[in-house]
């Protein structure tokens, strides 16, 4: 925890992501506008303190303050879900292939392998636009491909364990191979996944955001971030801060996610498998 | 290593075929179909329409006449794109997607490379700081974000640049997209350059090779760089799908003529064989790819060509 505090930027970073994470959530109390009431006396206005909207309105008079932190919150909620489910899927299935071993280990990771080879953005393109845009189907179909590089870091961390003495006891002991994954192997390799999944939830955001930008994910009247760039592209002529706004905080986002994740895995000192 | 490389080969097709596959039965197992209108057609027409696109078939059969098409190249008719073949519609997109993105991979590589190098021999310099951090604002912010930015500081403000269109040929309309498109692989690459530089320059091989007396420059450029960029080789095909996947975003914002339209309208459309043939363009080009960086590894590492 020393090193991580000696990481500036990452703490910066830390401080920054817990300001936006607060006010994404306390945003409904302290700003009298809602995220989709229209003020068509206010629309497409400036930022400024014109009745109240402080970062301005978009094309239809909707407080751009609070949409887009409305936008911030869809966008942390879907990506810390669907960084879950990844999570979930990705160390249940990496550490019965490094454990089990073997013919089966070769067959799992060599899926792995393929999956990873092919342009897996396009399939899940593909399924969100056939199985309709539910904000469910979205952060499963995300989770869905986010598993495979937790996967393959927990099936290292696991081969290396796997023939340490806590094990061979469990072993003799009597317990089966599932109790023996779940108790003794899982525990056991959560440094690591920590560090991963926090480098993981801005790559997930990102996804999101550029499914929502491509109008796949998230519908009007809901927001996520990418949405809102999205909207904000097509007016950024004339009124810039309608992209300015939601991308900035996109991108602010994302870089302290990113920084604090770089500087956890320094600090804890992990590598890559 | 040859013999792995035809066995690669060999399993480069039928990789594809599962894709095609996999694509064809999802693809109609999905509610809606390509002649959903909000005007309802009426039953006769709906039923002429299916017949004529060979869509009253049971599906078995259907898979078998796509399969059969495509051994003579033929991505069949679009649904949606009336009078144009799916062939067609790529075939005159697809040189501007191809330029985009093949000016995006070099630049990625030819500033990444250096960059990465530069960094490491330059290790807890400024000049290593400002590399690394300008490779975290790369990975971090979204090519959706950075390409509009750009476009409002050097077209809306600046004046410098177009926004957005197209013109055959014209570096300036082409700038302002490849540079956004560019960004992501090119930070990543300077990191993973930087990183295994780091490595080699402490290995044995490099001292000794400065200690027979080598000049600086050949030490670095003929005996470093070359393992230090084996994880380049193997970051290349994700490079490569990370581009194309910003060619989606990319000429949408600025408005290019390439295929990246396709995808997402053809799905939405429920235009199977052009999605299709989507599908097939990217995965190729990816699969093949993916070889040609095992050939890469053999030139890099003489280990692999056992």
């Amino acid at each position: 925890m020393r090193r991580m505090r000696a990481n500036s930027a990452a703490v910066m970073a830390l401080y920054l992501m817990a300001a936006i994470f607060v006010l994404a959530l306390l945003a409904p109390w302290f700003n009298p506008n809602s995220a989709d009431t229209l003020d068509w006396a206010h629309a497409a206005a400036r930022p400024g303190m014109q009745g109240a909207h402080w970062f301005g309105t978009d094309r239809l008079g909707r407080d751009l303050f609070v949409r887009t932190l409305a936008g911030t919150r869809m966008s942390i909620v879907i990506g810390l879900a669907a960084s879950f489910i990844s999570l979930a899927v990705g160390v249940s299935y990496g550490a019965v292939a490094g454990y089990v071993g073997g013919r089966a280990d070769q067959v799992m990771m060599r899926m792995v392998e393929i999956l990873s080879g092919l342009p897996l953005v396009f399939f899940v393109i593909f399924l969100t636009v056939m199985f309709g845009r539910s904000e469910y189907l979205l952060f499963f179909s995300i989770g869905a491909v986010g598993w495979l590089t937790m996967a393959r870091i927990v099936r290292g961390q696991t081969l290396s364990i796997r023939k340490r003495e806590f094990i061979e006891a469990a072993v003799a002991s009597g317990a089966g191979t599932p109790r023996i994954i779940a108790k003794h192997v899982i525990p056991n390799v959560v440094g690591p996944v920590v560090v991963y999944a926090t480098l993981m939830v801005p790559q997930i955001i990102l996804f999101e955001s550029f499914l929502s930008f491509l109008g796949l994910g998230i519908q009007e009247p809901g927001a996520s971030l990418g949405t809102l760039v999205a909207e904000g592209v097509g007016e950024m002529e004339t009124a810039p801060w309608i992209l300015v706004i939601p991308g900035g905080v996109l991108a602010v986002l994302l870089l302290c996610l990113n920084l604090f994740g770089d500087g956890l895995r320094d600090a804890l000192d992990v590598k890559e498998a | 290593m040859i013999r792995y490389f035809f066995l690669r080969l060999a399993a480069a097709v039928p990789t594809l075929l599962m894709i095609v596959t996999a694509t064809f039965f999802l693809m109609h197992a999905a509610p809606g179909g390509p002649f959903d209108q909000e005007q309802v057609l009426a039953p006769e027409i709906q039923a002429n329409l299916q017949r004529s696109y060979g869509l009253d078939l049971p599906i078995w059969s259907q898979y078998g006449r796509y399969l059969a098409s495509l051994r003579h190249g033929d991505f069949g008719p679009s649904f949606k794109y009336k009078d144009f073949t799916v062939t067609e519609l790529i075939a005159q997109g697809f040189p501007v997607t191809f330029t985009l993105g093949v000016i995006a991979i070099l630049l990625a590589l030819g500033i990444g490379i250096p960059l990465g190098t530069l960094a490491a021999l330059h290790h807890n310099t400024s000049l290593d700081h400002a590399t690394m951090s300008l490779a975290v604002l790369g990975i971090a912010v979204p090519t959706f974000v950075v390409l509009p930015f750009l476009g409002l500081l050097f077209g809306v403000y600046l004046h410098w640049l177009p926004v957005a269109g197209w013109e055959a040929r014209s570096i300036r309309h082409l700038a302002l997209p490849v540079i956004a498109l560019a960004l992501p692989p090119l930070a990543y690459i300077a990191r993973l350059t930087r990183g295994s530089m780091l490595e080699i320059m402490g290995a044995h091989f490099i001292r000794t090779a400065f200690a027979k007396g080598l000049p600086a420059s050949t030490v670095i450029l003929r005996h470093a760089l070359r393992p230090a960029l084996m994880p380049v080789a193997s970051y290349l095909v994700p490079a490569v799908a990370s581009i194309m996947t910003g060619s989606l975003v990319v000429e949408s914002i600025a408005g290019l003529p390439g295929i990246g339209r396709y995808l997402v309208q053809g799905a939405l459309n429920r235009d199977y064989t052009l999605v299709l043939g989507m599908v097939i363009i990217y995965s190729t080009l990816l699969i093949s790819l993916g070889l040609l960086v095992d050939l890469l590894y053999a030139w890099l590492d003489p280990r692999v060509r056992r």
